[in-house]
C-alpha cells in the first residue's frame, strides 16, 4: 500500500517533470546560453586581429560617450512617457468595457480593441507613415480644412514615436486593466456615492487601489515592450529617432563591434529591471501578485 | 528585439558548432549539396531568369539570399562563414574581414576562365582583395554613387549643393561610409589618401561630421534602402540626393527630369565582387557559376537587371544601347573623375562609426 502511493508520487513528479522539460530546455538553450555568451563578450576587447583580453572597455565607452548616455536616458523618459499615455487611454477604455458595456457589448468592444493586432506590427506602422507623411492622407486632410497653409510633415518627430508606440501597446495595457475592474464589486462604489463621495475621491480611494495590481502589471509589460521596441522608433523617427535598441542593431550589423552591442544589450536590461523595481516599490505592489494578474 | 538577437546568436552558435564536422567538405559529386548553390548577394545582382538557364545547362539550383555589405559579413561571422556557397561583398571590405573572421577561402584561379573577365577590374580586386599572398574575391559589376537631381526644380553640381539654402528639407543621403567620402571629397580634401594615418583620418572624418551636421536640417530623412528614396523622389518630397547610378538611370527612364549627374568632387565608384565563404559547401557549382556569369551573354541579361555594368570583357557589345546613352549623358569624360575605394584598413570604420552615430544624435 505504502509502495503503490510511493510510486504514484514518483509517477506524478516525471510526469511533471516531462511536462516541464521543453519549456526548461527553451529557457535553457534559447535565452539562458546566449545571455551567458553575451555577458562575456561584453567583458572583453580586441586588441589585434582575433585576439581579445577581458576587460571594460566597452561599459567604459558608454560611460564617457555622452551620446550612447544621451539616447539611453531618452529613451528610457520616452518609454515612461509612453506608458503613462497608454495607461491614460486604456483607463476609460478598460472601464467600459469592463463596467459599462453589457452582455454581447463588452466582447465586441474588446474584438474592437484586438483587431489592429490581426495585421502584422510592419505593415501598422507603414499605415501610420502612409497616414502622416508630408505627401499624405492626414496633411492633405488640414490642408483642405484650411487648417495649414501648405502640406506639413508629421514623420519624423517625437510625438510621432510617441502616437505609434501608444498605439502598439494599447492593448496590452487594457487586457490586464480589464482583469483587475471586472472583480471590483459594483455595491461598493454604490455604497460610497450613499455615504456622499465625489466621482473623483471613489476613483482614488477605491478603484485605483483596487486595480492597482492590475496597473502595474500593465504598466511593466508596456513600458518592456516599449524599451525593447526596434520598429516602431526606427520608421517613425526617421533621422532623427536615437532609440536604444537601434544602436544596439547598428552596433552588432553595421559596426561589426559584438562587444559593444553585447555591453549596451546588459545596459537595456539593466535599465528595465531597475525601472520594474522602481515601478514596484512606488506602487508598493508584490512581484507575485502583479505577474498573476498579467 | 533582445529575445530576436538572443535565438540568432544561438542559432549561429549552433550552426558554429554542429557544422564543423563539414569543415572542409567541397560538396562531393552524387550528394543533394552539389545540386544546390546558395548565394548571398543584393537585390536584382541574380536575376530570374539566369537562375533558370544555370539549371539547365548544369542541373545545379540556385537559392539566392538578399543582403547588403555589413550584412554579408555579419552573418558570414556568426556561422565562421558556413551557410553559402558563395557571396557577394564590394572589393573594400574584403581583406579587413578576412584578416578580423576568416570567413573567406582563397580563389583557385585555375577553376577560372580570368581571359572573360575585364583586366582593368581585375586589376582593382587583385590590388584590393590579396590577403597574404591569396586573392579572395572576382569582380561582378561595378558601378558609381553621384547626385540624383530633378533638373526641372533644382540645379546642382556637387555633393555640397545639397546643403544650399533653397534646397531645405529637399534632399537626402544614407547615413552611411560613402556619404562621409563623398563630402570629405567635396570640401577638398582625399579620404583614401588618409587611410594609412588615423589620427590624420579621424580628424578629417571630424570635419566631414560637423559638416553633415550643419547640413542636417536639409535632409528630409537618412534613407536606408533604395526604395525608400524612390517613394521620397516620385512623390516629389525630395527633389535631389546621393544615389546610385543604376537607380537613377530606372527613375531616368520614367521620367527625363530626373538625371544622374557625375559630381565636380567625382562620383564614387564601387566594385562588388564574387567571393567564396570559408565553409561552403558546393565550392565546385561555385566555380561554374562563376564562369556562368562572366560568359557575355548571360552578362547582358544580369546588367540588364540591375542597369550596371558587369565585369565580363565581351558583354560591352551586347549591353543595352538606351543604358549606354545614359550612361554617355552622365559621365562626358567617360570613366575619369571617379573615385575608386582602396581597401579599408581596420580601424577606420570604428572613427566612421563614431562620427554617424553624432551626425545621427545631431539637432
Amino acid at each position: 500500500m505504502l509502495e503503490a502511493t510511493a510510486t504514484a508520487a514518483w509517477h506524478r513528479r516525471l510526469m511533471l517533470g516531462l511536462l516541464l522539460a521543453p519549456a526548461l530546455l527553451w529557457l535553457f538553450a534559447l535565452i539562458v546560453l546566449p545571455h551567458l555568451d553575451l555577458a562575456l563578450l561584453s567583458f572583453r576587447e580586441p586588441v589585434a586581429p582575433r585576439k581579445y583580453v577581458p576587460s571594460l572597455a566597452q561599459y567604459r565607452t558608454f560611460f564617457a560617450e555622452p551620446l550612447y548616455w544621451h539616447v539611453f536616458m531618452r529613451t528610457a523618459i520616452l518609454s515612461a512617457l509612453a506608458t503613462a499615455l497608454t495607461l491614460l487611454i486604456a483607463f476609460p477604455v478598460a472601464w467600459t468595457i469592463a463596467k459599462l458595456a453589457r452582455g454581447r457589448m463588452g466582447a465586441l468592444l474588446f474584438v474592437v480593441c484586438l483587431i489592429p493586432f490581426w495585421v502584422s506590427e510592419t505593415v501598422r506602422t507603414l499605415g501610420w507613415m502612409i497616414l502622416l507623411r508630408e505627401s499624405g492622407v492626414l496633411p492633405a486632410l488640414l490642408v483642405r480644412l484650411g487648417l495649414t497653409n501648405g502640406p506639413v510633415e508629421l514623420l519624423y518627430h517625437d510625438a510621432t514615436i510617441l502616437v505609434g508606440l501608444v498605439y502598439t501597446s494599447l492593448l496590452f495595457m487594457v487586457v490586464p486593466l480589464v482583469g483587475s475592474l471586472e472583480s471590483l464589486d459594483n455595491s461598493l462604489i454604490e455604497a460610497a456615492y450613499d455615504l456622499g463621495s465625489g466621482g473623483f475621491a471613489i476613483l482614488r480611494k477605491i478603484v485605483i487601489p483596487h486595480a492597482a495590481p492590475g496597473i502595474t502589471a500593465g504598466c511593466i509589460v508596456v513600458f518592456m515592450l516599449t524599451l525593447g521596441n526596434y520598429l516602431t522608433p526606427t520608421l517613425l523617427g526617421g533621422k532623427n529617432s536615437l532609440w536604444f535598441t537601434e544602436q544596439i542593431y547598428t552596433q552588432f550589423i553595421t559596426r561589426f563591434n559584438w562587444e559593444q552591442g553585447a555591453a549596451f544589450g546588459f545596459l537595456l536590461l539593466a535599465l528595465s529591471t531597475a525601472m520594474v523595481w522602481f515601478g514596484l516599490k512606488l506602487s508598493g505592489q508584490r512581484f507575485s501578485d502583479v505577474m498573476r494578474r498579467t | 528585439m533582445k529575445l530576436v538577437l538572443s535565438v540568432l546568436l544561438s542559432a549561429g552558435m549552433l550552426l558554429a558548432t554542429g557544422c564543423s564536422s563539414h569543415h572542409g567538405d567541397q560538396g562531393a559529386p552524387g550528394t543533394d549539396e552539389s545540386k544546390t548553390l546558395r548565394i548571398i548577394t543584393w537585390s536584382d545582382y541574380i536575376p530570374q531568369e539566369i537562375v533558370d538557364q544555370f539549371r539547365q545547362e548544369t542541373g545545379i539550383q540556385v537559392e539566392v539570399s538578399l543582403s547588403n555589405n555589413e550584412e554579408i559579413i555579419s552573418k558570414l561571422r556568426a556561422t565562421g562563414g558556413a551557410g553559402f556557397d558563395l557571396a557577394q561583398p564590394s572589393q573594400d571590405r574584403i581583406i579587413s574581414a578576412q584578416r578580423e573572421f576568416r570567413i573567406y577561402r582563397p580563389i583557385d584561379l585555375t577553376k577560372v576562365k580570368l581571359d572573360e573577365f575585364r583586366a582593368d577590374l581585375l586589376e582593382i580586386v587583385k590590388k584590393n582583395a590579396t590577403y597574404e599572398g591569396q586573392l579572395y574575391a572576382l569582380p561582378y559589376v561595378w558601378g558609381t554613387e553621384g547626385l540624383l537631381v530633378n533638373s526641372k526644380r533644382a540645379s546642382i553640381s556637387d555633393y555640397l549643393d545639397l546643403c544650399r539654402p533653397d534646397l531645405k528639407g529637399k534632399t537626402s543621403v544614407r547615413l552611411r561610409r560613402p556619404t562621409l567620402m563623398a563630402f570629405a571629397l567635396a570640401i577638398g580634401k582625399d579620404p583614401f589618401a588618409l587611410y594609412g594615418d588615423p589620427r590624420a583620418y579621424s580628424a578629417l572624418m571630424d570635419e566631414v561630421g560637423r559638416t553633415l551636421i550643419a547640413c542636417k536640417p536639409n535632409f528630409r530623412f537618412f534613407y536606408d534602402n533604395k526604395d525608400q528614396l524612390i517613394n521620397g523622389v516620385r512623390s516629389g518630397e525630395i527633389v535631389a540626393s546621393m544615389m546610385w547610378d543604376s537607380v537613377s538611370w530606372k527613375l531616368n527612364r520614367e521620367n527625363p527630369d530626373l538625371k544622374y549627374i557625375n559630381p565636380k568632387s567625382g562620383a564614387i565608384a564601387w566594385l562588388d565582387t564574387m567571393a567564396l565563404p570559408a565553409r561552403g559547401r558546393n565550392e565546385a557549382g561555385a566555380y561554374k557559376w562563376i564562369n556562368f556569369t562572366m560568359r557575355p551573354d548571360v552578362a547582358a541579361k544580369i546588367a540588364r537587371s540591375i542597369g550596371n555594368f558587369t565585369a565580363s570583357k565581351d558583354a560591352d557589345a551586347l549591353m543595352d544601347p538606351e543604358l549606354k546613352a545614359q550612361f554617355a549623358a552622365s559621365f562626358p569624360d567617360g570613366m575619369k573623375n571617379l573615385k575608386w575605394y582602396p581597401a579599408i584598413p581596420p580601424g577606420l570604420e570604428e572613427i566612421e562609426g563614431r562620427v554617424l552615430d553624432r551626425i545621427k544624435a545631431a539637432n
